[in-house]
């Protein structure tokens, strides 16, 4: 560890430090009356997790009261046609790919980065694992070796950012962003700008279907968010987290790997990306260098809108999880209304404002306590 | 044209009311573009037969990707204007992605919601084919629009423009206008190359120019936009100093690329547009304008998917064919319009 790294620099240093910095050590303060930022840092566990829950519940009610209206409106207006089980499911099945990422997303975000380049990763581990190599070596071996490759690809494209945000000093910002512009062209010139259809039936019928009624890429999604729910809220990892995100000088003092810990944070997303890229891969029956187009900033939304803090230092599992649903539910509704996907970009728009404007002024509130 | 179906709906009977005033409310803000739209999409119907008298109603939903691109919102407009000339057909319009899971996800939709036939133009071809192979199974009638799947058993009916006929009516044109000199520099400006039409147009234009003893000398590829066209045709017009002849894939960008060949002051050479938007033929029509000739890329292509869907599900066929049963695959053609025959061509632009 360097002696005096500036906090911005040592989580990549996409946030300039201002008032939000502070919100985690004052909420710290207000529950444990003694809180320090080392004392968080070091895992004060139930102090630091408390204030976690305590801040969450009050905002995830708002997602749980933003969804139950919006599911409200689509039984009004979409009737039987809203309120069907096949129809929830379309929603999921539109909601598990992005939910992924978002997870990965979320820690990110938590530790006080930001990842651009997670769409473009999915792309590039889609077109890896579906490639007439390695499709080959998965008929001749078995459709595992599809799902390793995009789970390798993701993982070294993330570590690849972690390192140069973490040990480079780049920007994560800038360093995410040339992933994202790089990561699409290796895309396209691996496939060389075409689509990859996947001929391995053993692959498609793995990840394709349901199981117990529900399609498996939702699964996946349930199966990746409870178990980010818990690594970010069982483990040290997680305090770590969201140590190095709320005040990365503080845990450096308290003994955390700042760098380290970043590095791996980035890593994690690319591993999210590799997981989402075998589900698009299932649900679209090809690898393209299009997949995720865009995806990035979807699931930052989500993240943000769930009440993670963009600043870093708290972060909610469950309330990106709300996020990405209310958005696949917005989606499901305005399609059943026949509306316009611009005027669903313009609801979208407001839905994220009015997230960061009510998560502000929690903020303060929580500041002013 | 409601968004709102009738469908069962006896457990609300209660809301019923309150979502039919709600549904109308919505339903009218959304429509009220594509009511005034001063579609320009009239078509002589040629023979009259049986076919167009009203029949069973038949649900159809349409999805495409966004209308990013004027030819796209051409689709798109054109495709909601035809069904509006039928009373018998109801119209679901999940409005444009270019995200293939948020447009597989629509067509789940249109599964679930038991439609009658699904008109798709997918981002994807071989995206989408799962899902449409999906909504077959269901006993939907899918036609396949522009970009084909890449399975057969996807579609009942696919509807394609002819990408690669594009370049060679392109190239045959560039041929006779330059009347054999095998030394002409021909240049071409690109469409995004990733995709396969583009690959089929370029294939085409090659074809045709090597039967006159030409070729491309300056490739660039744009990327469908205004903005894009002018950065490449930019590049083009630098690298290449004397130009005999130039084609360009795709009208909108041509905006961008008119832009920049002005800005450049070159006007040595003709210029052939692709797709045929309205722009383009009124300056070719004004005949100012290195511009002299595009070849058509029917943007009223969804719009025959609609009417083709409307048949099948009402087991009509096409009263201008012996046929009993509504062909497998429907080619369109890649006429080139010039001053000449322009005037055929203008209500089937895109604006």
């Amino acid at each position: 560890m360097s002696e005096s790294l500036p906090p911005s620099l040592a989580t990549g240093g996409s946030v300039p430090p201002g008032p939000d910095d502070r919100t985690p050590l004052a909420r710290t303060a207000d529950d444990g009356g003694h809180g320090t930022a080392a004392q968080a840092a070091a895992g004060t566990g139930r102090t630091g997790r408390r204030g976690l829950l305590h801040g969450g519940v009050g905002r995830n009610l708002g997602l749980v009261v933003a969804l139950v209206a919006l599911c409200v409106v689509g039984v009004v207006t979409g009737g039987d046609r809203f309120a069907s089980l096949d129809n929830v499911m379309t929603i999921l099945r539109l909601a598990a790919v992005i939910g992924v990422l978002s997870i990965g997303m979320t820690f990110v975000i938590t530790g006080g980065g930001i990842d651009l380049s997670v769409g473009s990763v999915l792309g590039l581990a889609s077109i890896w694992a579906s490639t007439v190599a390695t499709q080959t070596m998965a008929e001749d071996v078995h459709w595992v070796v599809m799902v390793l490759t995009a789970l390798a690809v993701g993982t070294a494209a993330g570590l690849v950012n972690g390192v140069l945000i973490a040990y480079g000093k780049v920007v994560a910002f800038i360093a995410t962003l040339a992933m994202m512009v790089a990561a699409r062209g290796l895309a396209e010139m691996i496939a060389n700008r075409q689509t990859q259809i996947v001929d391995v039936d053993t692959f498609l019928d793995a990840v394709r279907g349901d199981v117990l009624g529900i399609p498996k890429i939702v699964w996946v999604f349930v199966l990746v968010a409870v178990a980010g729910w818990l690594l970010l809220n069982r483990t040290t990892f997680g305090r770590r987290t969201l140590a190095v995100g709320g005040n990365p000088e503080a845990a450096r003092l308290a003994g955390i790997k700042v760098r380290r810990h970043t590095m791996y944070l980035y890593a994690l997303a690319g591993l999210t990306a590799g997981i989402a890229a075998v589900m698009m891969l299932g649900r679209t029956g090809s690898g393209s260098s299009t997949h995720g187009m865009l995806y990035e900033l979807d699931a930052i939304a989500a993240v943000v809108v769930g009440g993670t803090l963009l600043a870093g230092g708290r972060g909610t599992i469950i309330g990106t999880v709300l996020g990405v649903v209310l958005f696949s539910t917005l989606t499901n509704v305005f399609i059943i209304n026949n509306l316009s996907t611009s005027a669903q970009s313009v609801a979208k728009g407001v839905i994220i404002v009015a997230a960061v404007l009510l998560q502000q002024r929690l903020a303060a509130r929580s500041r002013g306590a | 044209m409601s968004a709102h179906r009738s469908g069962p709906r006896r457990r609300l009977v209660q809301a019923g009311a309150i979502a039919a005033g709600l549904t109308l409310l919505v339903g009218c803000t959304s429509n009220a573009p594509a009511e005034e739209d001063d579609s320009s999409q009239e078509q002589d119907d040629g023979a009259t037969s049986a076919n167009d008298d009203s029949g069973d109603t038949v649900t159809i939903g349409f999805s495409a990707p966004a209308a990013d691109h004027g030819w796209m919102g051409a689709i798109t407009s054109s495709a909601r204007a035809e069904a509006e000339k039928y009373d018998d057909v109801e119209l679901l319009v999940a409005e444009g992605t270019n995200d293939v899971n948020l447009q597989i996800s629509q067509v789940e939709q249109f599964i679930n919601d038991g439609v009658d036939a699904i008109v798709l133009l997918p981002f994807d071809g071989a995206a989408l084919t799962d899902v449409a192979t999906r909504a077959m199974e269901e006993g939907i009638v899918v036609v396949n629009v522009d970009r084909e799947f890449s399975s057969p058993f996807a579609a009942r009916t696919t509807i394609l423009g002819d990408n690669y006929g594009m370049g060679v009516s392109a190239g045959t044109y560039i041929c006779e206008q330059l009347g054999g000199d095998e030394d002409a520099v021909v240049a071409e400006i690109a469409g995004i190359d990733s995709l396969p039409l583009t690959q089929d147009r370029s294939q085409g234009f090659a074809d045709a120019l090597s039967d006159c003893g030409l070729e491309v000398e300056n490739r660039v590829a744009a990327d469908f936009t205004v903005q894009g066209g002018q950065a490449a045709a930019a590049n083009l017009l630098q690298a290449a100093p004397q130009i005999d002849a130039l084609w360009n894939h795709d009208d909108d960008q041509g905006v961008g690329v008119l832009a920049a060949i002005e800005e450049a002051g070159r006007d040595e050479f003709i210029m052939v547009g692709g797709a045929g938007s309205r722009s383009v033929m009124e300056s070719i029509q004004a005949g100012d304008s290195v511009l002299q000739a595009t070849v058509i890329y029917p943007s009223t292509q969804a719009a025959d998917g609609i009417r083709l869907a409307r048949l099948i599900a009402q087991d009509k066929a096409l009263s201008d064919l012996v046929e009993v049963e509504v062909p497998r695959t429907i080619q369109l053609y890649a006429p080139v319009v010039t001053a000449d025959n322009v005037e055929q061509y203008l209500p089937t632009a895109f604006e």
